[in-house]
């Protein structure tokens, strides 16, 4: 085919696809955050996952479950068997029903999911006004722009701006979709008090807990990172070889 | 022909196919031929010598056909297609099943690979005229493959029950009730209820499993097709003889493999660095039958036929614009089956094709286009452009592709393909008159 | 002649080996990458992680009063604790090994003689055996008894009368403390 038609058919393709995730934005561009886990060699911070987690369990918590994560998988964010069985043993959940056909209290295991703060969806409307607290488990996929959205969420909660008619229960947020946001501002410095002694400000803490999420969300990038490193250098490899090979075989008939 | 019971001595190829081979093979081969099959058909084969590039996506769609199955079968060994555990069956599979989440990114990413490699074959047989005489069967053929893919990419993406699982099936399905008359009871039929719900979920996936094992036996008949006349080439001219050919293996076999590595490297890519830019953020958030996602887009793949829908906005000789959307969208693949009667060219390969050469590329921009209306909501200078675009896209093979083949001229077709190939001689091209295609 | 012969052995000239050995590590790349991607296919199939978490159980033991018997799931199977009495042990004790149909002394299947543990499932057939619960029918030897093919069972679990082949199994476990154990 033409090759100038080639070029042009590329680059036609090259825009369509930067163009095609478009959605209609109704808010100022999220401001870009330096992940440790951006890019090819990304790798999850252990310290930042813990401070989020920190984060999560004494703040979020309290109205957000994260139903697809399980105390297990604690372990995967630095912590050991022990520490793990100790947090989940602060967990009250309900199992049974026991011999007496009742339902009953225990501990929770490593083996049990996080509970969440409600028993359904319904005492969660109650109890925050008719909004639901949606389940944090795969927030940073479920939202356009992933941790920079709840990075820019919780940092976005700003004065009412002059003329602005804001809902009786919402609150003001600058990269909200409308700007009225059903969620009390969660964060205020010091809030926290890391075990690993650092600073709680509030953008620490948005930072952290967005790394959580992540993870949270995406526990398998790591080694899906350290995989792809080794899939594409072994594809690498591959390609120059059997071009290699094709050139020779093809060079026995004039072609 | 009278056979002792075991090694009947060798003979020649003629009357012992499995010549050449050990006893045990030519056994087994007098019985059941796979083995001189295989070497007739995939090693011996003359293949036209001047094959490019774009000759690998055939098979190369086949590959990925396998690598669908293979990850498709081992996920839904850990999937559980009911409307309360479909969701969090895949998390499972993405937190705790060994490996889960690479074989279900390399199957979601796999789909969209399937449809790029797809769409660019198609396209191919459109520029080199693949689909004209003796191929016409081999192109209609194809475009059964294509629409058995679509059916079950749809399905396969209701499967993780995601909010743009649950609402692309019920606007998808919806569309059914345009059919006046009976449309609302084929609807019922699909759903298996009032809305997409459980019933449709588990019909859904068994269709999902069963259709491509379909498109299996359909690709097969699509290869019995092809081997009948064998490939077309760049050249777009029949092959004269055995100067023109090249045998398969080695040849092809390892372009094919090259260019298998090639691709393998750009969709490992995806599924290990970007896998989910071909996904909808919504498909994150569990299926919510009480609230609709702010813009309702299918896959990527679907966008097209989606923006042809969208733009019928308006009613005609009675029909409602609903119904016209969906005949128009519908239309946009069935007018396919008749490319090999729309084009008049009497050459085969747009090479020789000076008009055509340029003018055929306005169909993929156009497609493109269309796939940019469909991932936009339907506002503003958008919908006039997809209007536009869809009144192009049937311009191109209603008006453009019967009028230019018999208007243009093509140019002068080489005497043969090892003449081409071999660049000896300049009279080795013929004189005004093409003789090949008609 | 020869010297075609010779070239054609060599290949000519590098090309030959070259080729060659382009073609070789093309092969291996190739089986390299087949082996590879079947092997992610392959452990998927393997227990999951939400598998291999409930492949241990704890048991709280001081409950458990002396003479009585609990049940608690393990990987989807039952398993008898028994707070064995004095009687039961010596009974245990005192049984000539080389009369058993699976001789196991008493000693060889617990770690602490007044607790025992053994998989509930009847080594003939796999039906729970009778005597874990209050008013079950123990049997002769005071052990279990098996009501599907009347397999009869000691205090040390092992067979003595009926069909079964084997003593009931004694899962892997140990004592996290005094009174509690970690099966699996």
């Amino acid at each position: 085919m033409p090759k100038a038609a080639f070029a042009a058919f590329a680059a036609v393709l090259v825009v369509a696809a930067a163009a095609a995730p478009a959605r209609a934005q109704e808010a100022p561009p999220l401001p870009h955050q330096a992940w440790s886990f951006d890019g090819v060699f990304g790798t999850y911070d252990p310290a930042a996952l813990q401070r989020g987690f920190q984060v999560y369990k004494e703040v979020c918590s309290a109205c957000h479950q994260a139903k697809h994560l399980y105390f297990r998988d604690l372990t995967q964010i630095g912590y050991s068997a022990d520490q793990v069985k100790g947090i989940a043993g602060q967990y009250q959940v309900t199992d049974g029903p026991n011999d007496q056909g009742q339902m009953f209290q225990r501990p929770a295991r490593p083996s049990d999911p996080i509970p969440g703060p409600f028993p359904n969806d319904e005492v969660a409307r109650a109890a925050n006004n008719g909004a639901l607290p949606p389940d944090l488990s795969l927030i940073t996929l479920a939202r356009e722009g992933g941790p920079d959205y709840v990075w820019a969420i919780l940092n976005g909660f700003t004065k009412t701006p002059a003329g602005f008619k804001l809902t009786e229960g919402t609150y003001y947020n600058e990269y909200f979709a409308g700007h009225q946001i059903k969620m009390p501002p969660p964060l205020s410095a010091s809030q926290v008090k890391f075990a690993d002694g650092t600073a709680a400000s509030v953008p620490q803490m948005a930072h952290d807990v967005a790394t959580f999420l992540n993870w949270a969300a995406e526990p398998d990038l790591d080694e899906r990172h350290q995989m792809g490193f080794k899939v594409i250098l072994f594809l690498v490899i591959a390609v120059g070889i059997f071009y290699a090979a094709k050139r020779k075989i093809w060079s026995r008939i004039p072609h | 022909m009278a056979a002792t019971s075991h090694g009947a001595p060798a003979g020649s190829p003629a009357n012992d196919p499995a010549a050449g081979h050990s006893r045990l093979i030519r056994w087994i081969d007098y019985r059941l031929p796979f083995v001189s099959v295989l070497e007739h058909e995939l090693i011996d084969y003359p293949t036209p010598r001047n094959l490019n590039y774009w000759w690998n996506f055939g098979s190369l769609a086949g590959i990925v056909l396998v690598i669908m199955i293979v990850t498709g079968v081992v996920l839904a060994m850990h999937y559980t297609p009911s409307a309360d555990l479909a969701f969090d069956s895949v998390q499972r599979i993405m937190r705790d099943v060994n490996y889960g989440w690479l074989i279900r990114y390399i199957h979601m990413n796999g789909a969209s690979m399937f449809f790029l490699i797809v769409y660019i074959h198609l396209f191919r047989g459109l520029y080199y005229g693949s689909y004209k005489y003796p191929r016409e069967l081999l192109w209609m053929i194809g475009v059964v493959i294509l629409l058995l893919m679509i059916a079950t990419a749809f399905m396969g993406y209701v499967l993780p029950w995601g909010q743009m699982s649950y609402w692309a099936a019920t606007v998808i399905t919806n569309l059914f009730s345009a059919i006046p008359v009976v449309g609302q009871s084929i609807v019922t039929l699909l759903w298996g209820g009032f809305t997409v719900g459980n019933p449709t979920l588990n019909r859904f996936f068994s269709l999902h499993y069963l259709l491509p094992f379909i498109i299996v036996a359909v690709v097969g008949l699509h290869l019995i097709a092809l081997h009948q006349h064998g490939s077309n080439n760049p050249l777009g001219i029949d092959k004269r003889g055995p100067q023109d050919t090249i045998p398969f293996h080695p040849y092809y076999t390892i372009k094919d493999m090259f260019g298998l590595s090639v691709f393998l490297l750009f969709f490992a890519i995806f599924v290990f660095y970007l896998p989910n830019a071909f996904v909808s953020p919504d498909n994150s958030i569990p299926a919510n039958p009480m609230v609709t996602p702010t813009h309702i887009v299918p896959e990527w793949y679907l966008l097209p036929f989606y923006a042809i829908l969208r733009s019928i906005t308006f009613n005609f000789l009675g029909i409602p614009s609903k119904l016209l959307g969906v005949i128009a969208s519908m239309g946009s693949i069935f007018i396919l089956f008749l490319v090999p009667w729309l084009d008049t060219s009497p050459v085969r390969s747009a090479r020789f094709r000076p008009v055509y050469r340029v003018v055929s590329f306005l169909l993929p921009i156009d497609v493109i286009a269309l796939g940019y209306v469909g991932s936009q909501p339907p506002e503003g200078w958008v919908v006039a452009l997809g209007q536009v675009a869809t009144f192009y896209y049937y311009f191109h093979f209603l008006i453009l592709m019967p009028v230019l083949g018999k208007w243009e001229r093509p140019r002068p077709l080489p005497i043969s393909i090892a003449a081409a190939v071999l660049e000896g001689n300049p009279s080795a091209f013929a004189a005004a008159t093409p003789t090949e295609g008609h | 002649m020869a010297d075609m012969a010779q070239s054609q052995v060599t290949g000519g000239h590098d090309g030959g080996t070259r080729r060659d050995f382009l073609i070789l590590s093309a092969g291996a790349l190739g089986a390299i990458g087949a082996a590879v991607t079947i092997w992610p296919l392959v452990d998927s199939l393997n227990p999951a992680a939400d598998t291999l978490a409930l492949s241990t159980t704890e048991v709280d033991l001081a409950p458990v009063q002396v003479g009585q018997r609990l049940t608690v799931a393990w990987r989807g199977k039952p398993v008898f604790i028994d707070h064995r009495t004095a009687a039961e042990i010596k009974a245990a004790q005192d049984v000539d090994v080389a009369t058993l149909r699976d001789p196991q002394p008493d000693s060889a299947r617990v770690q602490k003689p007044e607790w025992l543990v053994v998989v509930g499932v009847c080594t003939h057939l796999g039906c729970i055996p009778l005597g874990n619960k209050q008013g079950d029918p123990r049997g002769p030897y005071g052990g279990w008894f098996c009501p599907c093919h009347g397999s009869i069972y000691d205090t040390s679990a092992r067979i003595r009368q009926g069909p079964a082949p084997l003593n009931l199994a004694v899962p892997p476990y140990k004592f996290t403390a005094a009174t509690a154990i970690k099966i699996g």
